[in-house]
């Protein structure tokens, strides 16, 4: 069953957007690593990279929405050239910034500053560390990652991220490290906490429980090793409709690289732009018409509202 | 026989139930709550399961439990100690019978 058939089953309207909490935006595809799982095929090679101009439509858009978060992906959204003014900019208007790190970005050259400065920004950080084992993280990431990522959350910790104070927040997100749905968030973060404390001393708010989408690079491992129709089967058959609710799009807007706008960030990475009847580009933002938008779908969508839905 | 078990022959288990549903709805009942969590977690039940699926060595039990330990969010090194620990006991079994032998020898020895 097609996701909007499975959508129209459960209620009589489709997916709209109920308000827009939080600013997505991607800074750019180009990365230090190129995971196995990225839905972004970032990596070393991609070009993509969004200019100052639209970072300063991003800033402007912002101080239309009555909260006021942002939350800054890529690629290593680090590496964008104009990164340390953007974030200093929102913080200046009082926003609160969120920055999606791969870690290993820390021991990049001329990146060395950023601990530091996402501490004195009050920066909240969201890292991947796609499991607490180095055999599993370095198969999915390359060799010699998670060290790289323990370091990392090391320097974090002695900076005061994640000593449960709230003041410097460091929450992890967990991928499964193939074609499988992952475990409960609640006990996942439970045995995260427990292993990360007991072999490494390092502590952290909280953990995310992702779901792989069926695109980018994880889609071509899954046609590559046979697993796509199962995988796809397998999140059609988890669909939960009480995840309709709290699916983020609903209180979301993601921003591309180049300005376009998108439900989320798999929409993004797929072309699928919001709907023509709003505004499509960010210098053309606005709020009352975007914060009641139709959300437009896919099969992929049901990725997000499988078993308890994906963060 | 190299293709007696078949993958999707495990689609089809409810076939099973075919000619007594009673019986098979009362083993779905307690084949689901016995992982239900409760003074075990569900992980613990999980593992278990894989565990007993080496020691019988059910293909689709292996297959299946194996899925839903990386679901349960495990790695192949809490699956291969679960194996370690049947297969241990399995032959813990076996070698335990060598006290029968001995009872035999001796019954039958001078």
């Amino acid at each position: 069953m097609k996701f909007t058939d499975k959508v129209a089953s459960t209620q009589s309207h489709p997916l709209h957007a109920t308000e827009i909490r939080i600013l997505q935006v991607n800074l750019g595809y180009r990365c230090n690593l190129s995971c196995k799982h990225c839905h972004v095929e970032g990596g070393p090679e991609r070009k993509e990279v969004m200019s100052r101009e639209t970072m300063g439509y991003v800033l402007s858009a912002l101080n239309k929405i009555p909260v006021k978060t942002l939350d800054i992906t890529g690629g290593a959204p680090e590496l964008n050239p104009h990164f340390t003014s953007f974030v200093q900019e929102a913080r200046h208007n009082d926003i609160h910034v969120i920055v999606r790190s791969n870690l290993t970005i820390f021991f990049e050259k001329g990146m060395e500053y950023l601990p530091e400065f996402f501490r004195k920004n009050n920066v909240e950080i969201i890292a991947s560390l796609p499991y607490y084992r180095q055999s599993t993280v370095d198969r999915v990431r390359g060799n010699g990652t998670f060290e790289k990522s323990i370091d990392a959350l090391r320097i974090l910790n002695r900076l005061g991220y994640g000593n449960g104070s709230g003041e410097a927040v460091l929450n992890l997100v967990y991928n499964p490290q193939g074609a499988f749905l992952p475990a409960s968030q609640e006990s996942l973060e439970e045995e995260y906490k427990k292993e990360l404390w007991r072999s490494h001393d390092i502590d952290f708010n909280r953990l995310y429980t992702f779901t792989n989408m069926p695109v980018g690079r994880f889609k071509n491992f899954l046609v590559r090793t046979g697993n796509l129709d199962t995988y796809v089967q397998k999140l059609s058959c988890s669909f939960n409709p009480q995840t309709l609710e709290a699916v983020m799009c609903r209180h979301i807007l993601n921003v591309g690289w180049d300005g376009k706008l998108y439900d989320c960030d798999f929409n993004q990475m797929i072309r699928l732009e919001i709907s023509d009847k709003y505004p499509r580009h960010i210098r053309d933002f606005d709020y009352s018409l975007l914060s009641t938008r139709e959300i437009a779908v896919d099969d992929h969508c049901f990725g997000c509202t499988a078993g308890q839905g994906s963060t | 026989m190299s293709d007696y078990y078949k993958d999707e022959d495990l689609d089809r288990f409810g076939e099973v139930g075919k000619h007594n549903p009673e019986l098979y709805q009362k083993f779905m009942d307690w084949y689901t709550t016995s992982l239900t969590p409760g003074a075990l977690s569900r992980r613990e039940k999980v593992l278990i399961g894989l565990a007993v699926a080496h020691a019988i060595q059910c293909p689709y039990c292996i297959d299946a439990y194996s899925k839903t330990c990386l679901e349960e969010g495990m790695g192949l090194e809490h699956i291969t100690e679960a194996v370690h620990v049947a297969s241990a006991v399995r032959g813990g079994a076996s070698l335990i019978h060598g006290i029968q032998a001995h009872n035999a020898v001796n019954k039958l020895s001078l």
